[in-house]
């Protein structure tokens, strides 16, 4: 088990050391084009050479790549030409605030998602799993602004219930976070309680849950003690792999809803053209990802005794 | 078996391509579902055939003093606005339906590129396992571990129509704008998709190439081109177009997304995302504006999910 | 068995019906069953006969689309209607438990062994987690797994198949049940193991006292555990009795029938052949009104036949009933019909030949422990010092369980695989290191092979004709479209299939006739050699005689050799010329058929004989049961590969040197340590009383069942 995890985790960092490649030869592989995008483009030619010359960009390619790699992990991201701020202080508050959005979504998703799953795959086929499954079919076929659109036409335009921006322009407040919050997980919960669904009606329908029921032990000690603990492990590891989506695919709600989030950030500075941010932005978001993914395969290979008591 | 081997003399033949379509659409029948999905979809597919023949106003043509009209408001020309007007005075309807040419026509492609190549691929590393499947496999993980947005940021700002690669296509081989653009989606989405569905399609190749009927092709010395293209894919068949019409889905509110944040088709064309965004500012009044687009897409994406869906249970049924 | 005691089960008129699209199907009708106490019943069948379906519906399980729809099923004298269901619940798994046919199924992968015992008892009689926890091992313990404590402790993957068989059957005995249904729990199971799980469960019905309720398609096993039978054709029982009645005084032309397709100690295939049941099964819904197995008999009458038809009493033979009106017309004595005949072949030059042939795997072992100790890589000795050979129309069986590398065998005949050394001779062409794509087009389609599963024998994308031209055209035995498909025809025809099945697609086919294609395909090249790999194995008992001799005629045509694997010695002893018995790898013996069955024997063989379930009762067994599981091929005992479960073990040399090869005359060969003396001492494993079942003098000699 221990060795899985240790192959995992050396697979998991060769993808980034890659991912960590291309993105250095995308990103600052052409010099000129970056001087020119850092330095504007209406900078003279003697300017950006000099520039180049100064931040160390005559330098062979693979050590600029190591420094730069170096500079990623120890902290010096760079300063962003938006702000005229080092990189690291800029974004540190907005994940912080995309943290916090992405966690009770988390949270309240799984939560429903689990529950509702496991009711609508017990009985199959069942007036609540009819029910159950026609919403998730629905939400899902919602993208996130237009249920934004939805529900700001009817609680900000119509009831005047909740505000219609979210950017915490008076400092911290849960009130602003309640349509973010249910946009993202009208739009998500459907997918992993159908997910969660197919996983338990299979286990349902399995052989050993008929011995299960044939060696006479109550419903619910079968529902519980045999067919959950088969049942949830696919689920689980898929819902940890969200983490990664709740970081930067929820770009379109924080700038839908004007949330000061690390997606929003890096999508501004995408449009401005401030390529540190960007940058650095990306990193963090491979770097979440491949975090995630490696904690849904150890989870896993965990849960499953299969595997892992070979 | 009592059996007369009697001479062959009628062989049924084979029907008409056309006819054999509509003959498995009826099967849809047996799933209520899958009816009303196939219902909504093939509403918006005659759209987008069919705008040209209905009585619609230049979908382009702004009009000064009909900016956000509500729905079922009169027009200069004395007609209706059925659905109102946006923020430069277009008729929004008929924006809808010329929109459904371009949703449709750039989702449809692009999925089937990223489907051509992630089968080729996934069937590669499934059927040919050993150093195929690891690279496959690994640059497969390298692409899934980029978050999809990140993505197509980074595509899009480096390759994207304002970049320096967009320009040159756009001006060197006189390309407009639109065609830059949709290459550009086809290509990120391409990335973003093609890995996941190598995945699925590897993981049905190995378990269906332990049958007995691929050892039997092997047995009688089939290439292995031959075996992946004529004995396996056929039988990835079913799993294949549930996920198809499903990823069309996605691909679609991906599109959409992009031309909500305006990175998607470039302006004027009427982008159902787009719609959206560009009267976002405008606040309450915006609202039926609003509303149109968001209604369209939902209905087009909850067809195909529901399609996806009827598919599976009568595929399970078989 | 006194008529005062209550039955512990009675089943009177049941009817059960599956509801599907189209409609109620009646899966079983007009069904009787009495069980007494201590009694063990057999219901034999074919699939889709209603047997599993009689036994979920004596739990009171039908599904969601199941239902009994007529009739009473009592248990304890008690109408099982009446019951609700929490007193279902209270009676499965104590009073009437269940033993399944995939044991690792059955068990539930994430939890320990411990936890899925210990609820039977916990629940059923409210006692403490401890006390449950050792009368579990008690009676892991009765149920003869060594080590209970250790599987306690283990998760059902990590036992193999048949430790998890007798795992689900102590589940089934821990409450000691009054009725103990058991559904096929074997036939997942080798045959050296499986007789070892009959034997248990046949001892536990004479310590417990336990009524039991047998279900399967094996007429043998049904012989050797039950008291009485009952045989069951489309839905309904159409032959009662107590075992000795039935098996030797047999009424119903359909027991007739399935007794006549299968391979008695008898029976050879060219003066007594298997007769094979003509037709087919029907569908549930095309059951003819009145005697559902009408159209395939030969006595059927007009105007008799085919109105209902009742079980009806044999007179003056008490219990023995059957569902026929002319029971009593039919001379048994006079029916001899023709079965699937042939005249011996005189074998030509040798085709095959292997000498010391070897086939190893390596296994990359990358755990922590190995890269300490330095062994990265291990070996699989699959196949070791493989030396045989096959002439030309000669029928050589490879006999073997699993892990004995009969299946290696054939991956390297084909191509699929390369030997590691020695050589493999095909019309004195060496093949052993020629994998498929090397292989010229001649050879390839003179060594082809029938493949065991009929089920994915098949392409299920293409058209069953499109799939054999292909075939033709890529041996070159069809140039263009039109002579393939003439070419297609023809051979449809030689398997005895009509035309119009070239436009069907495999899922129209049913098993036999899927696998008639196979052999179809097989032998559409005009092969030399072609490898039958379990051919049979998954197919109806009375389909096996028919696609058996389809096998044979072909072969016997077209003077092919026919490699025959096989784990089934009966339908072996009916067809082989030549037998090659394989353990762990290695030959263990081989000869011809005669003298592999008879002294002296091979100890393995010996066992593997005895272990064969035969359903005649003139027949008597010496009985040989294997003790310990079949050692993996990944880690073979040293010395003999057999020595440890060999019950003629010597002593030291057994485990420290490999037997050598000995002729006992006349190219007979047995890998054994054994003195020629003790070998040739042997007794014959099965002694054959006499040759004419019907016959109704009294059979010499009967073995007690028990």
């Amino acid at each position: 088990m221990l060795l899985l995890a240790g192959r995992r985790l050396a697979s998991m960092i060769l993808i980034m050391i890659v991912i960590s490649i291309l993105l250095f030869l995308i990103f600052e592989g052409d010099k000129l084009a970056l001087a020119a995008r850092v330095l504007g483009p209406y900078s003279p030619m003697e300017g950006r050479l000099q520039w180049l010359e100064d931040n160390g960009y005559n330098r062979p390619l693979i050590v600029r790549y190591f420094s730069w790699l170096y500079g990623f992990i120890t902290g010096d991201w760079k300063v962003s030409a938006q702000f005229n701020r080092p990189v690291l202080e800029f974004l540190a508050p907005r994940l912080a605030n995309t943290a916090i959005l992405g966690l009770c979504v988390f949270l309240i998703t799984a939560m429903i998602s689990l529950v509702l799953g496991v009711l609508s795959g017990i009985k199959e086929g069942g007036p609540l799993d009819r029910v159950i499954t026609v919403a998730s079919v629905f939400t899902t076929s919602i993208p996130e602004f237009a249920s934004a659109t939805f529900l700001v036409a009817i609680f900000v335009f119509w009831l005047d219930w909740l505000p219609g921006s979210s950017s915490f322009s008076n400092g911290f407040s849960w009130v602003e976070l309640i349509l973010p919050i249910t946009v993202l997980v009208l739009y998500n919960f459907g997918y992993y309680t159908r997910m969660t669904r197919a996983s338990m009606a299979e286990v349902m329908t399995s052989q050993y849950v008929r011995t299960a029921v044939l060696k006479g032990l109550p419903f619910k000690r079968v529902v519980v003690k045999h067919a959950l603990r088969n049942a949830l492990i696919a689920p689980f590891t898929v819902m940890i792999l969200q983490l990664n989506y709740l970081l930067s695919g929820i770009i379109v709600t924080e700038v839908f809803f004007a949330y000061d989030g690390f997606g929003k950030a890096i999508y501004d500075a995408a449009l401005f053209g401030d390529i540190y941010i960007v940058q650095a932005g990306a990193m963090v978001a491979v770097f979440v990802a491949v975090l995630s993914q490696f904690i849904s395969d150890v989870g896993y290979t965990y849960l499953n005794p299969r595997i892992r008591f070979a | 078996m009592t059996v007369t081997s009697a001479p062959a003399t009628e062989m049924p033949r084979r029907r008409h391509p056309l006819i054999r379509f509509f003959k498995s659409l009826a099967l849809l029948r047996e799933s209520y579902v899958g009816m009303l999905g196939a219902f909504l979809v093939l509403f918006w597919i005659a759209m987008a055939l069919g705008a040209d023949l209905m009585p619609l106003r230049d979908p382009l043509a702004q009009s000064a003093p009909d900016l956000l009209k509500p729905a079922l408001s009169a027009s200069p020309d004395g007609g209706t606005y059925w659905l109102g007007t946006d923020d430069k005075g277009r008729d929004i309807l008929s924006r809808l339906i010329y929109g459904s040419r371009l949703v449709l026509f750039w989702s449809i492609l692009a999925t089937v590129v990223a489907y051509a190549v992630g089968m080729l691929l996934g069937v590669m590393a499934g059927y040919r396992g050993g150093w195929w499947d690891e690279i496959i496999s690994f640059f497969g993980n390298v692409l899934l571990s980029f978050p999809q947005m990140v993505l197509y940021l980074v595509i899009l700002s480096n390759f994207g129509p304002n970049s320096d690669v967009g320009r040159y296509l756009g001006s060197a081989l006189g390309i407009s704008g639109t065609v830059v653009s949709g290459i550009i989606i086809i290509f990120a989405i391409t990335f973003s998709v093609a890995p996941q569905v190598a995945r699925i399609v590897r993981g049905l190749v190995l378990d269906l190439k332990t049958r007995d009927y691929i050892a039997a092709a092997e047995v009688r010395g089939e290439k292995p081109l031959y075996i992946m293209l004529v004995e396996l894919l056929p039988n990835a068949r079913g799993p294949l177009i549930v996920d198809a019409c499903l990823r069309i889905g996605y691909v679609i509110i991906a599109i959409a997304v992009l031309g909500f944040l305006s990175l998607g088709l470039p302006p004027p064309d009427p982008d159902w995302g787009k719609m959206i965004a560009e009267v976002r500012g405008f606040g309450s009044i915006a609202g039926n504006a609003m509303l149109w687009p968001a209604i369209a897409i939902s209905s087009l994406v909850f067809g195909l999910n529901l399609l996806a869906d009827g598919l599976r249970e009568i595929s399970l049924r078989d | 068995m006194t008529t005062s005691q209550t039955p512990v089960l009675e089943c009177k008129d049941v009817s059960i019906s599956y509801y599907t699209r189209a409609g109620a199907v009646p899966a079983v009708y007009d069904f009787n069953l009495t069980v007494m106490p201590g009694e063990a019943v057999g219901i034999v069948g074919e699939s889709g006969c209603g047997k599993s379906t009689v036994a979920l519906a004596i739990m009171q399980y039908m599904g969601r689309n199941g239902a009994i729809t007529g009739g009473e099923i009592r248990f304890m004298g008690r109408d099982m209607r009446t019951m609700s269901q929490e007193e279902l619940r209270k009676i499965r798994g104590s009073q009437i438990s269940m033993v399944y046919q995939e044991p690792m199924a059955s068990l539930n992968p994430s939890l320990l062994i411990r936890t899925q015992l210990t609820e039977v008892l916990v629940i059923h009689e409210g006692i403490s987690e401890d006390a449950a926890f050792k009368r579990a091992v008690e009676v892991l313990d009765a149920v003869r797994l060594p080590d209970p404590n250790r599987i306690m402790n283990s998760y059902p993957h990590q036992l193999s198949g048949g430790q998890q068989q007798r795992v689900v059957i102590a589940m089934a005995l821990l409450s000691n049940p009054k009725l103990l249904l058991l559904d096929e729990p074997t036939t997942a199971l080798d045959v050296t193991v499986e007789a070892g799980v009959v034997e248990l469960i046949k001892d536990i019905s004479q310590r417990f006292g336990t009524s039991m309720i047998y279900i399967s398609h094996n007429l043998g096993l049904i012989l050797e555990t039950c008291d009485r039978i009952c045989v069951m054709y489309s839905g309904q029982a159409v032959e009662v009795g107590n075992v000795k009645q039935v098996f030797d005084h047999m009424r119903h032309p359909y027991t007739r029938g399935l007794f006549s397709s299968i391979p008695l100690p008898g029976a050879d295939r060219f003066s007594h052949p298997l007769v094979p049941i003509r037709g087919q099964l029907p569908l549930p819904r095309d059951r003819p009104k009145g005697c559902t197995f009408g159209p395939r008999c030969d006595f059927f009458q007009a105007g008799r036949c085919d109105d209902p038809v009742p079980m009806l009493d044999i007179k003056g033979d008490p219990g023995h009933e059957a569902r026929c009106v002319r029971y009593d017309e039919i001379d048994w004595k006079k029916y001899r019909p023709k079965g699937l005949e042939a005249e011996p072949i005189v074998p030509g030059p040798p085709v095959l030949q292997i000498r010391n042939m070897k086939k190893y795997y390596e296994i990359r072992d990358n755990s922590i422990a190995a890269m300490i100790s330095g062994t990265k890589s291990r070996f699989v000795k699959a196949n070791e010092k493989l030396d045989f050979e096959a002439r030309e129309g000669e029928t050589v069986a490879i006999v073997g369980e699993s892990g004995c590398g009969k299946s290696t065998l054939a991956k390297v005949l084909m191509g699929l695989e390369e030997s590691t050394g020695g050589e493999v001779l095909v019309n004195g062409l060496e093949v052993g290191h020629m994998p498929v794509r090397k292989r010229p087009a001649g050879l390839i389609s003179s060594l082809q092979i029938v493949f065991q599963n009929p089920f994915e024998t098949l392409n299920p994308s293409h058209s069953v004709g499109a799939q054999i031209s292909r075939v033709l055209r890529k041996f070159g035995v069809a140039k263009d479209r039109d002579e393939a498909e003439r070419k297609t025809y023809e051979l449809l025809d030689m398997v005895k299939l009509p035309r119009e099945f070239a436009q069907r697609k495999p899922r129209q086919l049913s098993g036999g006739q899927k696998q008639r294609i196979g052999i179809a395909r097989a032998f559409g090249g005009e092969a030399a050699v072609v490898i039958a790999d379990e051919p049979v194995s998954a197919l109806d008992v009375s389909v096996q005689a028919a696609v058996t001799g389809l096998l044979t005629d072909i072969q016997r045509k077209k003077r092919t050799t026919l490699v025959f694997i096989s784990h089934d010695l009966s339908v072996v002893r009916y067809l082989a010329d030549r037998i090659v018995v394989m353990y762990l790898g290695h030959i263990m013996e081989q000869g011809t058929t005669d003298e592999v069955f008879s002294p002296p024997y091979h100890p393995y063989t010996e066992a593997l004989l005895s272990a064969v379930p035969i359903a005649d009762t003139s027949v008597t067994k010496k009985h040989i049961v294997l003790k310990g599981e079949l050692p993996s091929p990944m880690n073979p005992p040293p010395g003999c590969p057999f020595q440890t479960r060999c019950p003629r073990k010597i002593g030291a040399i057994c485990e420290t040197e490999m037997p050598p090869n000995k002729d006992m005359g006349n190219g007979h060969m047995i890998m054994c340590h054994l003195p020629d003396d003790v070998l040739r001492s042997m007794e014959p494993v099965i002694k054959v009383g006499r040759h004419d079942p019907d016959d109704t003098t009294p059979a010499a000699e009967m073995t007690a069942k028990h």
